[in-house]
């Protein structure tokens, strides 16, 4: 049982946290021909797109309201007009998801009555898909404007099924929270399909981000799930939700469209991964493939190879509450402790994570935190590069955003698979931080220093 | 909010700008802030630049006030270097959260300053006020003056919230409040006639310590770096220099002007980029201090160093002529100075088959016309698939651009190579030049272009995504040059100007129509060139174009 505790610190240094509406126009960008846009001033879209940009080293489709000063005192119906019109006419998109900023909320703009509004006046986008979420940045962080955007896009787009016979049993939802790769989401859809189910992915970031080459030059998305299969997503037989982040989005599809949920808050690890197999098995009705049961073997051989080199580690982790669950969770069962746990925003899954204490707050809690509990083992996004050097211990990077490494996209956490592959990643760094920084020397054996970390090897 | 607009008001009478100069008084008083468009592109806020112009003061606190949106999504994105201290990395921020938006976050401001002074105790504290906390009212002055008295310590407002403007707007405000409240605020421990100002150069990648040996050989002592690699103490104490050298004319053309007017500190702009401008930079900057004092030996040396590097440079370069002999290249750098390289890469051999101009003024224009011939092809603004087409026609070897076209060159499975702000390589000087050129070299040579060039085993000719799209392009030209009418129509949808939205036949027709001969003609009767005034270059060369048309038809 976890207390968790909120920064009492009036100046956040070094965030850890990224604003909400940039992970609301994230997940937009999970769907087929959308153009994200935020309302309000230029600046907040230019500085996400330079984020994600520099993330997933992609273009990406994302615009503004432009608002101005002037504006942005009289209120933005204006403006949301002419970004819908412009961006009607030039990218010709299948649905355009708008997301509130601070700017905008401050005087409280009306955007749903503006979209009412749009489409009454302008009979080019009456039938156009707007969904809009209200996402002010001075609330909650990057993983709520996740969630309250795929809850939203559930409520409005999700169509009930009109008669519950034309449910489709090998059908299967999947609602995926932010702390997923587009690697992740490769993964689930191999897993999902080799047990003969057909899953649609909300939002698909593995569609429209991973990486490929398109055939053309879209402005918009170039991939992930279309308008349509989103509608129809009433008729599927279950819905898999990942992270605690989507528990709302599941219940909403559940309560429009009567598809019940599992929501698993974690896949990464061995137990995670039986759980997901048995669940496969009982809604699907066949064994798990034997490919499966190979990978299994795979990653528990890997755990006991890796426990030398995680066990006894003394973890200090600053993600965003899901993605501190998966990992946490990992490594905690592989030996290591959770000593420092650092968050950007409450969410049910805090209080169960296996450590004392979790704190929302900032890189600058995680650096002192984890200098005072003498930490030997970083894991956070790339921001955290500079206190992990100064600190000198090893980093490993995970999150959004990873700037200074290629990759991030493709880093694989869920299945069998993604826990094998994680557990040597981390081994392997550990292995050369201790080759390069705490071999033995004459002069450490004669001082009885020894090398100087906890790590139990051999 | 009364005085920031004061302040824009001022920073848009700017004599020193060329722009400007040439509007009139009421075209002045409108400023130059482009109305953007909405659902249009998207440039960097106002807040933005003045970080961006202010940050690489490396031993300063930069604390940015208001909600996470405007800190949390954007630090440690710049790749400037420090020779000291790393506190300037540090992201600093208020962080407001809902219950501050309703009672204000003066109090948390406050607040923040005193942990920030008790924990890492810096120089001084730039605070940076952002949209949220403007609207609401916070007073970042007030809260600024409250904490100098209080802690005895400089604490510094940027007045530049994101929606008064653009990025080169807030550049601008950032050097205001360097001149209200830094500069001339300390005395320096001693000075030399050689002491020297740089002006709006933020030394990305380490840029500056390329050209740094040269001028300390030379023994002239940059005085203060504003702002790159600076620390507060010699920026406040800048105004004893003898002399200043103004790198990026755009960003901080205020402080340079102002310094020459309060202090007689007079300025030139230069560059280092390329090897002759690196040349007449350091004679400017030799002759304008043996002007105030400096002994005249000075320009003897200075002269023997550049000799000595110019050559060693240019033996380094022509070593890759044969590698270069017919490799072609696009260059895509937003057009400033655009020229300044250009010299450096035609002395390497390779041939410049086109380069933007887009915010390259006429001067500009004509330099590179002098470089690359009259019929150089200058490129206004290119879509991203005139861009693609121009390398998979392999009219291009290789693409020099920003990150943000950085796409189109490697989807094209082109070389492709970052000459703007994120680059890993510094440019600058002589040995930046010679480091360019290796670096095209790589490029060109790399073997991975033949891998990736490679059709898949199971695709038939012709039928991958890379000829799907060439298709589509031509067929799109061969639609258009089958059919006048609509290839007409397509030359008048050009767009002109991009701010108010003004195509280019709509231009045509009002010249004819109300015989106009100015752009200010034009402005009047189809508002083009009514925003950020860029495209006034352009309407020139409309309107010169069709006087020499008419002028031929009378002729006949
Ligand atoms: S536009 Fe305003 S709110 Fe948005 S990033 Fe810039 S300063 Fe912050």
């Amino acid at each position: 049982m976890a207390n968790v505790s909120v920064s009492k610190k009036a100046c956040s240094v070094n965030p850890l946290k990224m604003s909400q509406p940039i992970g609301g126009a994230l997940a937009f960008m999970g769907l087929r021909g959308a153009m994200p846009l935020l309302h309000g001033s230029q600046g907040c879209t230019s500085f996400g797109l330079v984020l994600f940009t520099r993330h997933f080293k992609e273009a990406i489709p994302m615009q503004t309201t432009a608002m101005s000063e002037v504006a942005t005192v009289l209120g933005g119906y204006d403006n949301v007009e002419q970004a819908v019109l412009n961006i009607y006419n030039r990218t010709k998109p299948e649905i355009i998801g708008i997301c509130s900023t601070g700017v905008t909320e401050t005087k409280g703009d009306d955007v749903d009555g503006y979209i009412k509004l749009i489409r009454e006046k302008n009979a080019a986008v009456a039938h156009l898909p707007i969904v809009y979420v209200s996402t002010p940045d001075f609330k909650d962080a990057f993983q709520d404007g996740w969630e309250k955007t795929v809850t939203r896009i559930v409520e409005t787009m999700v169509e009930a099924p009109k008669s519950a016979a034309r449910r489709d049993p090998t059908k299967i939802n999947v609602l995926p929270g932010c702390h997923l790769t587009p690697g992740d989401l490769d993964e689930l859809r191999t897993i999902i399909e080799d047990f003969g189910l057909e899953p649609t992915f909300l939002p698909d970031l593995a569609g429209s981000l991973d990486g490929h080459i398109p055939d053309d030059f879209t402005p918009t998305t170039i991939g992930g799930v279309g308008v349509e299969e989103i509608s129809m997503m009433g008729q599927a037989g279950w819905t898999i939700a990942i992270g605690a982040q989507m528990r709302q989005a599941a219940e909403a599809m559940q309560k429009k469209t009567g598809v019940p949920f599992r929501l698993f808050e974690r896949l990464c690890g061995l137990e995670a991964n039986d759980a997901l197999m048995s669940f496969l098995t009982d809604i699907s009705g066949r064994p798990a493939p034997m490919k499966y049961r190979r990978q299994r073997g795979q990653l528990v051989d890997a755990m006991l190879d890796g426990h030398f080199h995680i066990g006894g580690r003394k973890l200090a982790v600053g993600a965003e509450p899901d993605l501190l669950n998966e990992i946490g969770g990992l490594l905690t069962e592989m030996g290591a402790q959770l000593l420092v746990a650092v968050t950007t925003t409450q969410s049910p899954v805090l209080e169960r994570l296996p450590t004392e204490e979790v704190l929302i707050g900032d890189l600058e809690d995680l650096e002192n935190l984890a200098k005072a509990k003498d930490c030997d083992l970083m894991v956070t996004h790339s921001h955290g590069r500079q206190a992990a050097s100064r600190l000198k211990i090893p980093f490993f990077r995970m999150g959004i955003p990873m700037f200074d490494r290629l990759g991030g996209g493709h880093q694989l956490m869920v299945g069998y698979r993604g826990g094998r592959d994680l557990i040597f990643d981390i081994s392997n760094l550990l292995m050369a931080d201790h080759e390069d920084n705490h071999e033995p020397t004459p002069d450490s054996w004669r001082d009885g220093v020894g090398p100087s970390h906890a790590a139990t090897s051999h | 909010m009364s005085s920031l607009s004061a302040t824009i008001q001022d920073v848009f009478n700017e004599p020193g700008c060329g722009k400007n100069a040439n509007k009139s008084e009421a075209e002045r008083k409108k400023g130059c802030t482009k109305q953007l468009q909405p659902g249009g592109a998207a440039g960097g806020c106002a807040f933005d630049g003045a970080k961006i112009a202010l940050q690489p003061l490396t031993d300063v606190a930069h604390l940015v006030h208001g909600p996470i949106a405007c800190e949390g999504n954007s630090w440690d994105n710049r790749g400037a270097k420090s020779s000291g201290s790393n506190l300037w990395r540090t992201g600093f921020t208020t962080d407001i959260n809902e219950t501050d938006v309703v009672f204000g976050g003066e109090k948390r401001l406050f607040k923040s300053i005193r942990e920030i002074i008790e924990k890492y105790d810096p120089p001084a504290i730039f605070v940076y006020q952002t949209c949220v906390p403007a609207m609401i009212g916070d007073d970042i002055d007030a809260v600024c003056k409250a904490a100098r008295e209080k802690f005895n310590k400089p604490v510094i407002p940027i007045n530049s919230p994101g929606f008064v403007g653009p990025k080169n707007l807030g550049n601008k405000l950032a050097g205001e409040a360097l001149l209200q409240h830094v500069i001339g605020t300390e005395e320096p421990e001693y000075t030399t006639p050689y002491d020297l100002n740089i002006i709006g150069e933020y030394n990305l990648s380490g840029e500056l310590w390329q050209v740094k040996p040269l001028l300390d050989e030379l023994g002239i002592r940059i005085m203060a770096c504003i702002s790159g690699d600076g620390k507060y103490k010699e920026v406040a104490s800048s105004h004893r220099a003898k002399a200043a050298m103004m790198v990026c004319s755009k960003a901080m053309i205020n402080v340079a002007r102002k310094m020459e007017e309060r202090y007689g500190i007079p300025f030139f702009e230069g560059s280092f980029y390329g090897i002759e401008d690196s040349s007449d930079s350091l004679r400017e900057i030799a002759r304008m201090l043996i002007e105030r004092g400096a002994p005249a030996e000075l320009m003897d040396r200075t002269e023997a160093l550049i000799a000595r590097e110019e050559a060693k440079a240019w033996a380094a370069i022509a070593k890759y002529k044969p590698r270069f002999e017919g490799k072609k290249v696009l260059l895509i750098t937003g057009g400033v100075k655009s020229w300044s390289v250009v010299a450096a890469l035609q002395e390497a051999g390779l041939e410049l088959v086109g380069t933007s101009v887009k915010k390259s003024t006429k001067e500009d224009k004509e330099r590179i016309k002098e470089l690359m011939g009259q019929d150089a092809h200058m490129i206004e603004d290119m879509t991203p698939r005139e861009m693609y087409k121009m390398l998979k026609d392999a009219r291009a070897d290789i693409m020099l651009s920003g990150g943000r076209s950085q796409f189109i060159a490697l989807k094209a499975s082109m070389p492709w190579l970052d000459i703007n702000q994120e680059r890993h390589h510094a440019y600058m000087g002589y040995v930046g030049m010679v480091k360019l050129v290796e670096e095209i070299d790589k490029a060109l040579y790399n073997p991975v272009w033949a891998q990736v060039r490679k059709p898949a085993p199971w695709e038939t000719a012709g039928e991958n995504w890379q000829s799907r799209a060439m298709a589509q392009a031509e067929a799109e030209a061969a639609a258009l040059a089958a059919d006048p009418v609509k290839a007409e129509e397509a030359r008048r949808a050009k767009k002109i100007c991009n701010c108010k939205s003004v195509e280019l036949g709509v231009i045509e027709d009002a010249i004819l129509a109300n015989n106009l001969s100015t752009v200010e003609g034009v402005r009047e009767k189809t508002n083009a060139s009514g925003g950020c005034g860029a495209c006034a270059v352009r309407i020139e060369e409309i309107l010169a174009q069709m006087v020499s048309a008419s002028h031929a038809i009378a002729a006949e």
